[in-house]
């Protein structure tokens, strides 16, 4: 008896007010007229009745699905960049039961690996020293570069998993996971050594993907003793050894701005058919401008001026420029905003001309100089683009994930940021930045391999106007293949005589001499 | 070795969740035979021994604590016991529910075990109590005719209790929530917020005139105020957001919900503007990170927790869930998706669900119009209670400081839920009881039927 008096349908939600009324329907069709009446007026009562619930019940629905599927994005796409912050303790637990796993260059090179010494500690050792310092970083006293950047993949293990449950049954530690950075350890090589003795920083982008194919920052240190030495190195904050020069180091961009004052002026003028002449200075409100090395260059069309990096042709055009169009300008071309990369610890470039400005500033400003300052990571990415017809690709290091046996775990793909420059305008600073290889100040670079577009700059950094930094910005393409570079070279001279032939081993090394 | 067994664990508990999961919503299918909607149940209650004993076997090798092998023995008592009475000496009441509250409190013992062995004891007691005083509830709500006629009674010791805590509570992360009683200390809102549904249905069942939706709305705009002034945001949302809920229905005006849940928006603003302890809170949401050393430690703490356990978990005991402030009160849900793994976490989420639904469908089936508007008003509360605690632990909304129902360690907020889901509880067997006088005369007519 008990059970029969359970009822049929103990747990069936209906929150559908028309099956509702169906139902009812259905019921009191078996029954006599009379009752039937009462019965439809009771459902149609019933019905308004449930709408109120259904809301409820159908907004509190609506509600949890939308936080679950926030929990799952978070966990699916969002819970890197937590799980990589230095203050998530969690990470360095793992070390606990794994090896840490490798860091491999994308031409097969191992850059950093990891073995258990005599006394059962694990040991880091980087095969490269000093080469791959501030690009692969460090793993002591904190963390730096792609050990930073790839620190918890090279914690997870996806070794075949019966070699785990064996280490682990035996207490020993599984290996991690290599990282495959898009490091050319080739190309890391000959540019270090074209630098020579100077200080500075090289990078070097794939344009098409924003693969970082070289990062190097001067003075370094070898990674191998850093641990050793960590005090007197973090100490001494006259060379900031630490500083990847790279990515955070804050430089006056010389003539290589030159680029967005050029890429304005075409924007305001519409065409670049003007002629300048130039008697080798110019003055205005009693600020005097040279030209490098006080060369006059006489009569000049703005290309020409361009190729030639033309000082005085530059700041006339600069006090004839809308500063407001140009600061949006430079804000379109990533100035005073963190740049879009993957990596950690990049530095923003600054650039301010409010309405105004001196003269002096203006002009200055027009020629790189004032109170500009870049990263070389940025000069790159703006090349890179001009390369990749205006569309910006962020750059990233970490190409992909591997385990022990070298099987993909993971493989990252590249992300644009968008288009910072129109194909037109791209076209435009393509021209420009060619007659400066064919006709200008970086003519070492022609070459039967490839073919180099680019802006040379001589950056003064301090009141000695003798003493410059020397710079790079450009990029060469051969087929398919591309590059895009940004070389500075602290207080060595002139752009064309020092930082373009590093460019240049760095495209004939890349483009296969 | 240990690290094996703890993988196997681990994964063999969230197969085993999902499994239940699944029936939570599989055994809602329409045209299913009562034989098999039984079968179900009980393979969930199944499920409930497994995982609660898979889990103690680990955290036992973990910590090599002796005292959780009595806990492990007390705690499938207090489960066997539980279903007994919502099982067998109750007739009709919702065996979802009971296994639903029965699953929340396993998943609660375990990871209390996990976090803090005094307070899993201590709350386990509190479970056993609560047992032992909210058994008797349903008996009462389906017997007692009288409930509805105590508005006045509702309100003041509403107005009443929350009002002592303004002035004389003890304030504790910045709001003021505690009345402490000698030894023991009582979060008199968890309570009230029952006796504020009670209230608010009492009023508004049968209302006539505009008088009485002034009258509710007067004494509920009291509370929620007074629970301003106690900096109980969380608090003042609940309460705010059930009488919404409750005063549409009653009233079936959607200009009523629209228009309030704007007052609410504006109040929110306004809150924002005035209070820096909101401003904190709303800076912490929107990038943890960047004020990690400040306000945004806890939350940040919380998605370092979630994230680096992933949807796996590290399994139980391999995390760090210690490194989260209060994490056995209101972030006790990132320290289970840490260990135990998104997937389980995922999994808790709709178990939570799954009570609503079952809370909404009682609600909607119930005929007496009184307790329709109760069980309305109550899944409201336990609906926004689990959406604001889980919204501010994974950052969906600013966190409010309010715990997760049955699973945070706290004795008010547990006992409060179980009362809760007692009444539910009792509204059902007062349906069953409607439904099988139905079912008799039915019966009576095919017999009838037979015979001809």
């Amino acid at each position: 008896m008990a059970r029969q008096r359970e009822p049929k349908e103990i747990e069936v939600i209906d929150l559908n007010p028309k099956n509702n009324k169906k139902k009812k329907k259905a019921k009191t069709k078996k029954r006599p007229v009379e009752p039937m009446i009462q019965e439809e007026e009771e459902s149609v009562k019933k019905v308004s009745r449930n709408r109120e619930f259904a809301v409820i019940t159908y907004g509190f629905l609506a509600l949890f699905i939308t936080l679950s599927a926030y929990f799952c994005y978070f966990l699916g796409f969002q819970s890197e960049d937590f799980i990589n912050n230095p203050y998530n303790a969690r990470i360095s637990q793992l070390s606990n039961s794994i090896i840490r796993g490798d860091i491999l260059s994308s031409d097969g090179q191992t850059l950093a690996t990891s073995y258990i010494d005599d006394e059962g500690n694990e040991v880091r050792s980087y095969p490269f020293g000093n080469v791959f310092a501030h690009s692969v970083g460090y793993n002591t006293n904190g963390l730096m570069g792609a050990e930073l950047d790839g620190n918890f993949y090279m914690l997870r293990s996806h070794s075949f998993i019966l070699n785990q449950i064996l280490n682990d049954l035996k207490d020993e530690k599984s290996k991690g996971d290599s990282i495959v950075t898009t490091l050319n350890a080739s190309l890391q090589q000959s540019a270090y050594e074209a630098m020579g003795f100077y200080d500075g920083a090289v990078i070097a982008l794939e344009p098409s993907t924003g693969k970082i194919l070289c990062m190097i920052s001067k003075p370094d240190f070898d990674p191998n003793t850093i641990a050793a030495n960590y005090e007197s190195i973090a100490t001494d904050t006259e060379s900031s050894v630490l500083l990847n020069r790279s990515i955070a180091g804050l430089y006056p961009p010389g003539s290589t701005f030159k680029i967005l004052t050029a890429l304005e002026y075409l924007n305001e003028n519409g065409n670049d058919e003007d002629m300048f002449d130039c008697n080798g200075s110019y003055t205005s409100d009693g600020y005097e401008i040279h030209c490098y090395g006080n060369k006059s260059h006489g009569q000049e069309t703005f290309l020409e001026a361009f190729g030639n990096s033309c000082n005085v042709v530059f700041s006339q055009v600069g006090l004839s420029l809308n500063l407001r169009e140009f600061g949006s300008l430079a804000n379109q071309l990533l100035f005073n905003q963190t740049l879009p990369t993957k990596l950690s610890n990049v530095k923003a470039s600054t650039f301010s001309l409010e309405d105004g400005a001196s003269n002096s500033l203006i002009m200055q400003t027009s020629i790189g100089q004032g109170d500009t300052l870049v990263t070389p990571m940025h000069m790159a990415m703006i090349a890179s683009s001009v390369c990749n017809d205006g569309e910006c690709m962020m750059p990233y290091i970490i190409d992909s994930v591997q385990n022990d046996e070298g099987t993909l775990v993971e493989q990252y793909e590249e992300e644009s940021y968008g288009n910072i420059l129109t194909s037109v305008q791209a076209d435009e600073l393509e021209t420009y930045m060619r007659y400066v290889v064919t006709d200008g100040t970086a003519s070492k670079l022609q070459s039967d391999l490839y073919e180099a577009f680019g802006k040379t700059g001589s950056a003064e950094y301090n009141s000695n106007k003798d003493e410059t930094h020397s710079w790079f910005v450009g990029y060469a393409k051969s087929g398919d293949k591309e590059i895009a570079v940004a070389v500075v070279l602290e207080g060595a001279g002139s752009g064309s005589a020092y930082a373009v032939p590093v460019a240049k081993t760095m495209f004939d090394t890349y483009f296969g001499y | 070795m240990l690290h094996l067994l703890v993988t196997i664990s681990k994964y063999t508990i969230m197969i085993m969740f999902a499994i239940y999961t699944y029936d939570c919503f599989a055994v809602l299918r329409r045209g299913m035979s009562q034989w098999r909607r039984e079968r179900m149940y009980k393979k969930q209650t199944t499920l409930i021994y497994l995982i609660l004993l898979n889990a103690n076997a680990v955290l036992l090798c973990t910590t090599m604590d002796f005292r959780i092998l009595i806990m492990s023995l007390a705690e499938m008592i207090f489960i066997a016991l539980t279903l007994l009475i919502y099982n067998k000496i109750y007739k009709g009441a919702s065996l979802s529910v009971v296994n639903n509250m029965c699953m929340l409190l396993t998943i609660s013992f375990i990871v209390l075990t996990r976090l803090n062995m005094n307070q899993a004891i201590r709350q386990f007691g509190l479970a056993c109590v609560a047992l032992v005083i909210t058994c008797l509830i349903p008996l009462f709500i389906s017997k007692l005719k009288f409930l509805s006629y105590l508005s006045f009674l509702y309100a003041l010791i509403g107005i009443g209790g929350l009002g002592v805590v303004a002035i004389a509570g003890s304030t504790e992360y910045g709001a003021k929530l505690n009345i402490s009683l000698g030894p023991v200390t009582i979060q008199p809102s968890e309570f009230i917020k029952i006796l504020f549904v009670f209230f608010v249905a009492s009023v508004l069942y049968e209302w006539e005139d505009l008088s009485e939706l002034i009258y509710a709305t007067a004494v509920a705009m009291l509370h929620v105020l007074l629970l301003i002034a106690s900096k109980d945001l969380g608090g003042a949302a609940i309460f705010l957001v059930t009488y919404l809920a409750m005063i549409y229905v009653a009233t079936k005006k959607p200009i009523i919900l629209i228009g309030g849940l704007g007052l609410g928006a504006i109040g929110s603003f306004l809150a924002y503007k005035l209070f820096t302890h909101v401003q904190n809170r709303v800076i912490a949401w929107l990038d943890p990170l960047s004020v990690i050393d400040n306000q945004g430690y806890q939350v940040s703490q919380s998605l370092f927790a979630i994230g680096t356990g992933g949807w796996f978990g590290s399994g139980l005991g391999q995390g760090m869930p210690d490194k989260i402030p209060v994490v056995t009160k209101d972030f006790v849900f990132a320290a289970i998706s840490e260990e135990m793994g998104g997937v389980v976490a995922l999994c808790l989420i709709f178990v939570c669900i799954s009570c609503l639904l079952m809370f909404f469908n009682i609600s909607m089936s119930v005929k007496d119009s009184f307790y329709k508007l109760v069980a309305l008003g109550l899944g409201t509360v336990y609906g926004i209670q689990v959406f604001l605690t889980l919204g501010g632990v994974t950052k969906f909304i600013p966190s409010t400081g309010v715990t997760l129902p049955l699973v945070s360690y706290g004795g008010s907020s547990l006992l409060s839920t179980m009362i809760l889901f007692a009444v539910i509880q009792g509204l059902y067997i007062i349906r069953n009881d409607q439904e099988s006088e139905v079912e008799d005369g039915k019966t009576k007519r095919t017999k009838r039927n037979r015979s001809n």
